[in-house]
């Protein structure tokens, strides 16, 4: 069996690749993909210690599915917010979203 | 049912709410809910007063005290251990005073409705109103001197606001009106100093204002002499927190022995009362008797004698007394509601209501107690006096009240505090009325000239028209007829405030006559002698000028077209009458005496004797139950009924005004001059006048002028200080200021400014920025967390 | 595995929150049928709800007990913040309601998703389990983000809206991570059972300590961002900014006490054990705090002095605030001093609350149809044009800093002591000079209002129902400051609950 280190290496890559995701795309939407990719690390990280550690328990797959959940929720409202900002602006670079500073 | 005391707070909150609506909203209110709202909170008082009264009555008269909420704590110096509680008291005396004050305010409320019909600020009167209902129960309602004295000081302010109602009617009325509230508040004012004075004290002497203390019962011995109760009592406490203030044994009351005396109670941890009579108790010489104030030590007797002498000063102010009673007649000016409810029926009792709640005090203090006797007869008879002479239907009556407080004054001179809260009872009934009718009265010509002025004449006559005085009794003759319901309900006032069996103003005078007789020809004191001398003749007083006013007010012919053509009042004033009327009827069964030689209609046998006396004995521990003397009260009876043969005599039949508008006694040459020193008021405030306004006057002038103005402003302000100070800023603003201080405070000013300025360059409105910075917080985060672990783990891999 | 029976399910406790939530479902329809110019219907509708819900709230406050199996717990500290949490939602619905007429965003949708959020910090307050407070956090975020939008198609608010998503989407894929961690950790998300977990994990030696570190900084940090706390702040003054006023307002506070209360719960009642470092224990989460306190109240406060926009000024006065409660936060680590320090700061909440939102409503009263109109030269000469308002500001701006006899100085007070009785002392020598700082940037609105020469805007958007919030506040900032028994009393029992919950 695989060990769950390995797992936990896994999601912790794809956490850090999302991460990176975020502070290098400047297209709104590959920003949106990379929290994407976090949360589904999250979800590899519980659903392998659920496997590993309280098999019986159920608490972490049903954690897993409450965030893919929250997931999809974002999801929608991040895409409905960026189009209203395209309709607006005919761009989706999070560079030219930039009236508020200082 | 033992859960009522709690309600005690809202008898409070209820009229205050009702003012507070009024006051916000009440401008936008039509009349009819403006005075809906205010009645309502009355009469809801009322319902609670009943309440508490049906918990006195289930628990055997336990009183109970009660910490309201948020409040507990009201004033609480812990290192100096002053704690003064905002605590509210449900005992026989404060329940009995509520039920007065709600029962007649819920009336002279109703009637008000009617009353101030289209008065332009209707709702404001009501907010005043139930202001002053707040106020006055929270004087009776309070557990210690300082709770009440805020209600002392809110009912004057109320009084004040009421007097002066009408400050802006025209031509020079609304002056005298708004200089009427002056003179009440500034004889209020003295006395309140007094007062002050005297709970300072208190404080002093017993290092607390508490009456009684949770826990504590106020008379032991209540029950033992009076017939109708046979309770053992015990007190009770009330409230979450009751048991912080007082003690530890108010918390034993729950589970453990029913106490029925103080005795297991520390003296320290007694209220004021039970302190004094622990002392009092002590032998003579006894050093526990002994008080510090500062540098001074003095015996107790000596020590109650000052407080209760300064008490006095706070009751002459509040209940009218001489000397400082000349405010009471003058506050006539007020509507008549308000001086029906203020003036005549609850606030000027309080005064009576502290001498009676503090007579531990006065018991003690004997020569106090024989100024206050004194004090109490000479105004009972200077004010019988000053109203043979009165025109002013309503003057009258203020004097008659000032009289009727030195009756009841008296008593607790003489000890007999049980007849002063009776009288107080049964005056407060017979009182309102006769000022309600009184204003009925008044409404009544003034829309009778209204009438007339309008049909009759034209308006060349309207300058004279102005000049009529509704008030006036000369104006006034031959109502009976013209406003039947008024003149009978006025006239059972006026039998009940002459004396007359067996209406209540004659069971409650007659208890003080008979006390008095006790006290001075039984016990051969000295209070009685004069009290039973002075207060007949008041009584005789009484009686002559009240029938006097019937005769000019309701006999005989009008004597103008106003009085030809009054209306009766409307229902809304004239329901309180009738209630009012039956109450003056019925009031004095409430203490029937226990002699058969006076006739009690056989009521003694069903409503027992002395019942208001062993109700009140639960809280008054000095309370005489002296039965009634047959021969004073068929002297003072004749005396009544004397009097109001030989006033029907002189001014009946129409004879009362001469053809001059004078007084009969007047022109007649052997009265005349006695006459006029009545009407005169015993040129009373042209003494005050001529003794203390010009001398105060001359000397402020002075003061300003002289004191203030040429010496203080031009010599020390200008040269010592000024120049002084300009010195001083000078050599401190030269080199300290200029360079340091301002360096300092301008150098950090500009070091925030910059590094501000600095910092806010980071926020670059890029997105990402943002999020490398949550990702660096996260890092910084992480690194304080798991720093010690590394390190840690390291050493133990080492 | 046996299904609960519904009474074991304990409803009745979750009434306050679950009423507002299955409301704001019912409203979305309701809303349907309510003609476009008679929206104030549904502002009316939701304020009833909330209403509901805080009577609701009152009965359960006093009846502490658990429902949900453990998920959900109703005790003081929920009933306490849940007070203060409804009340913001009142006094925003009263604010709203004029505002979205005038700015012709007068939709139904905003009071729903108002009420869902409200709802989802409701459920925050009680979460006992770290899945719970995530979906409560999400709950309370996601109808943020549409809020802080609202205004669109107007483009600040649209940037807004943009900003706050992508970062609190952000934050919260590190707080789920974290929660995912001290899962893995200890093999339980409900924070009593997690307790002891921690204790076992103490004990021995072994990754899962590594994981339970790294979980509790990254929730930390997940939360943090929430409450606005530095170097998690960064979208908070172009978020107040953008979003429409009384978003903004309802944000400063009510996404605060939300946080916080996730935050004091899980770390009073969950990781006590991490507290601090001590001999050979590890480092804990009192550090952490401590530094990102100081870092919140010195930057916090240094920065606003140089706004020019009111609405930026009071977000970076809402950051300095926030380092005010988690100074608390800290204090509360300490063992013996967190009833303490946790009564403090649901006081300092309670406090900063009504003060927060008496000044946001009195700016909002200023600002102009078009979203302009909130400089702070916009204030100059409001003491001459409309002095009661001025007077008003000027009070909610002193019990900003922290005046005495205001809701503000009985706030601070408490987490001075607090924090002093900690024994950081440092900690409380920096909130001391960096409220000193804070006077600087209020008393220049005062000064602003009162004696610099300006026309003095005619505040034409006090309306009646934001002169009521006005008054609404500035009432329970006097009262706060002058009877503070007020609060101290009703938080005593919070403490108590509290100190129940902490081993």
């Amino acid at each position: 069996m695989v060990p769950l280190w390995m797992y936990l290496f896994v999601a912790a890559a794809l956490f850090c690749i999302g991460a990176y995701g975020v502070f290098a795309r400047r297209n709104a939407v590959a920003i949106l993909m990379g929290i994407e990719l976090m949360l589904n690390a999250v979800n590899i990280n519980l659903v392998a210690f659920w496997r590993y550690q309280t098999p019986f328990v159920m608490s972490g797959q049903v954690f897993a599915a409450f965030v893919f959940v929250v997931a999809a929720a974002e999801a929608a409202v991040g895409l409905a917010i960026i189009i209203s900002i395209y309709r607006n602006r005919r761009s989706v670079i999070v560079e030219d979203v930039d009236l508020l500073k200082w | 049912m033992e859960n009522y005391p709690q309600l005690v707070p809202l008898i409070i909150l209820i009229p205050a709410l009702g003012a507070i609506i009024n006051m916000l909203v009440g401008a936008r209110l039509t009349e009819r809910w403006s005075s809906l709202i205010a009645t309502t909170a009355s009469a809801l008082s009322f319902v609670i007063a009943i309440l508490l009264y049906s918990y006195l009555h289930a628990s055997g008269y336990q009183a109970a005290i009660v910490n309201p909420p948020v409040l507990q704590d009201w004033i609480l110096i812990e290192s100096l251990n002053i704690n003064i509680p905002w605590q509210l008291r449900v005992d026989t005396l404060s329940v009995t005073m509520m039920l007065v004050i709600t029962g007649v305010g819920t009336l002279i409320h109703i009637y008000s409705a009617g009353y101030m019909h289209g008065d332009p600020r209707f709702s404001r009167f009501f907010v005043y109103l139930n202001l002053f209902l707040a106020f006055m129960l929270i004087l009776v309602a309070g557990n210690n001197f300082l709770v009440l004295f805020v209600g002392w000081e809110g009912v004057g302010l109320c009084s004040w606001f009421l007097i002066g109602f009408w400050f802006d009617k025209s031509r020079g009325i609304g002056w005298k009106n708004a200089n009427a509230a002056r003179k009440a508040m500034i004889a209020n004012r003295v006395g309140d100093f007094g007062m002050l004075i005297g709970i300072f004290l208190t404080f002093w002497t017993f290092s607390t204002l508490d009456f009684y203390r949770p826990g504590e019962i106020a008379n032991p011995h209540a029950g033992e002499h009076g017939a109708a109760v046979e309770h053992v009592e015990a007190a009770t406490v009330e409230g979450e927190t009751a048991g912080e203030h007082g003690d530890e044994h108010g918390d034993e009351h729950a589970a453990g022995p029913v106490y029925t005396d103080n005795e297991h109670i520390p003296t320290e941890q007694l209220g004021v009362f039970g302190q004094a009579e622990r002392m009092l108790a002590l032998p003579e010489g006894d050093p526990g008797r002994t008080v510090a104030l500062g540098p001074f030590r003095a015996d107790i007797v000596a020590v109650l004698g000052l407080i209760t002498f300064f008490f006095l000063i706070g009751v002459t102010g509040k209940s009218a007394q001489i000397p400082l009673f000349v405010w009471l007649p003058d506050a006539m000016a007020g509507p008549t509601p308000a001086s029906a409810l203020i003036h005549a029926a609850t606030m000027v009792t309080a005064g009576v209501y502290l001498m009676v709640r503090s007579n531990v005090f006065y018991a003690a203090a004997d020569l106090t107690s024989l100024l206050v006797t004194i004090i109490g007869v000479a105004t009972a008879l200077v004010a019988g006096f000053v109203a043979l002479g009165q025109w002013d239907i309503k003057r009258v009556l203020a004097y008659s009240t000032v009289s009727q407080l030195g009756f009841m004054v008296a008593a607790v001179g003489i000890g007999a505090y049980g007849a002063a809260m009776f009288h107080l009872v049964t005056h407060a009934f017979f009182k309102a009325l006769l000022f309600l009718g009184s204003g009925s009265v008044i409404h009544g010509v003034e829309h009778g000239h209204h009438e007339t002025h309008h049909a009759a004449h034209g308006d060349g006559h309207a300058g004279e028209a102005d000049e009529f005085d509704p008030q006036d009794m000369r104006n006034m003759g031959g109502l009976a007829s013209r406003m039947p319901v008024t003149y009978i309900t006025y006239l059972i006032g006026t039998l009940a405030l002459a004396g007359i069996w067996p209406f209540a103003g004659f069971w409650s005078k007659d208890e003080i006559l008979g006390d008095s007789w006790v006290a001075g020809l039984v016990n051969n004191e000295l209070g009685g002698f004069i009290a039973l001398a002075g207060l007949l003749l008041a009584a005789a007083f009484t009686a002559f000028y009240m029938w006097r006013q019937v005769e000019l007010v309701f006999h005989g012919r009008p004597r103008t077209e106003a009085a030809a053509h009054a209306p009766e009042s409307s229902l809304s004033m004239l329901i309180p009458l009738i209630v009012l009327a039956v109450f003056s009827v019925i009031g004095g069964f409430i203490n029937l005496p226990g002699n058969a030689a006076i006739p009690t209609l056989g009521l003694d046998a069903v409503l027992g004797v002395h019942q208001f006396g062993s109700f009140l004995e639960h809280s008054v521990v000095n309370i005489h139950a002296a039965d009634l003397q047959p021969l004073i009260a068929i002297v003072a009876l004749g005396l009544a009924i004397g009097a109001i043969l030989m006033a029907r005599s002189i001014y009946g039949l129409n004879r009362g005004v001469t053809a001059d508008r004078r007084d009969v006694l007047e022109a007649n040459a052997s009265f005349s001059r006695m006459w006029r020193l009545a009407n005169a008021r015993l040129y009373w405030d042209e003494t005050y006048r001529r003794l203390f306004e010009q001398p105060f006057n001359r000397t402020s002038q002075f003061l300003a002028d002289t004191l203030d103005w040429a010496f203080w402003h031009d010599y020390v302000h200008d040269t010592i200080i000024a120049k002084g100070f300009r010195a001083i800023g000078t050599l401190l603003s030269q080199p300290v200021d200029l360079g340091l201080i301002d360096g300092v405070v301008n150098g950090i000013g500009r070091l925030m400014r910059w590094a501000s300025g600095g910092l806010r360059e980071i926020q670059t409105g890029y997105v990402r920025t943002y999020a490398v910075s949550v990702l660096l917080g996260v890092v910084v985060v992480l690194i304080i967390l798991l720093l010690p672990y590394i390190q840690r783990a390291l050493a133990s891999g080492n | 595995m046996q299904l609960p029976s519904l009474s074991e399910l304990n409803l009745g406790l979750t009434v306050p929150a679950l009423s507002l939530a299955l409301w704001a479902c019912i409203l979305l329809v309701i809303d349907l049928f309510i003609p476009r110019d008679r929206k104030s219907v549904t502002a009316w509708l939701a304020a009833g709800g909330v209403v509901f819900a805080f009577i609701a709230n009152l009965l359960v406050y006093r009846d502490p007990g658990v429902a949900f199996m453990g998920l959900f717990v109703a005790d003081e500290f929920a009933g306490f913040l849940n007070i203060v949490v409804l009340l913001t939602a009142f006094i925003a619905i009263l604010m709203s309601v004029d505002y979205l007429k005038r700015t012709g965003i007068e939709r139904g949708e905003y009071y729903v998703l108002l009420l869902m959020t409200t709802s989802g910090i409701m459920f925050m307050n009680s979460a006992n389990d770290l899945a719970v407070v995530f979906i409560a956090l999400e709950l309370l975020s996601i109808p943020l983000y549409v809020l802080a939008a609202f205004r669109a198609p107007e483009e600040r608010s649209e940037e807004a809206g943009l900003k706050y998503f992508i970062l609190g989407a952000f934050a919260s894929a590190f707080f789920v991570f974290g929660a995912a961690l001290i899962y893995g950790a200890t093999g339980s998300s409900s924070l009593p059972v997690i307790v002891d977990a921690v204790g076992r994990a103490l004990a021995g030696e072994g990754s899962s300590l590594l994981l339970l570190l790294m979980g509790s900084g990254l929730i930390l940090a997940g939360l943090g961002f929430k409450v606005a706390v530095v170097p998690f702040h960064m979208w908070t003054p172009d978020v107040y900014e953008g979003a429409p006023t009384p978003v903004t307002a309802f944000m400063s506070v009510g996404a605060k006490v939300g946080g916080f209360a996730a935050l004091l719960r899980i770390l009073l009642v969950a990781l006590p054990a991490l507290t601090v470092a001590e001999g050979d224990a590890v480092a804990g989460w009192q550090t952490a705090t401590w530094v990102v306190a100081a870092l919140t109240l010195i930057l916090g406060n240094i920065v606003a002095i140089s706004q020019t926009n009111i609405k930026r000024l009071l977000a970076y006065s809402s950051i300095a605030h926030a380092g005010y409660v988690l100074m608390a936060v800290a204090a509360a680590g300490t063992p013996g001093v967190s009833d303490q320090a946790t009564r403090a700061a649901l006081i300092y909440l309670m406090a900063y609350m009504f003060t927060n939102l008496g000044a946001f409503a009195v700016a909002m009263a200023i600002e102009k149809d078009d979203g302009s109109g909130t400089s702070l030269d916009d204030f100059k000469g409001l003491g001459r044009s409309r002095p009661l308002l001025a007077a008003i500001m000027a009070v909610f701006m002193l019990s900003l800093t922290g005046i005495p006899l205001t809701a503000g100085f009985v706030g601070k007070w408490v987490v001075f002591q607090a924090t002093i009785e900690a024994g950081l002392y440092t900690l409380a020598v920096i909130g001391v000079l960096t409220s000193v700082i804070s006077a600087f940037y209020y008393v220049r609105v005062i000064v602003n209002m009162f004696l610099e020469d300006g026309e003095g805007d005619p505040a034409a958007a006090a309306t009646p129902y934001v002169q009521w919030a006005i008054y609404l506040t500035f009432a329970g900032t006097l009262v706060l400051g002058i009877i503070p028994s007020l609060v101290t009393n009703l938080s005593g029992p919070v403490a108590l609950a509290v100190a129940s919950l902490v081993p």
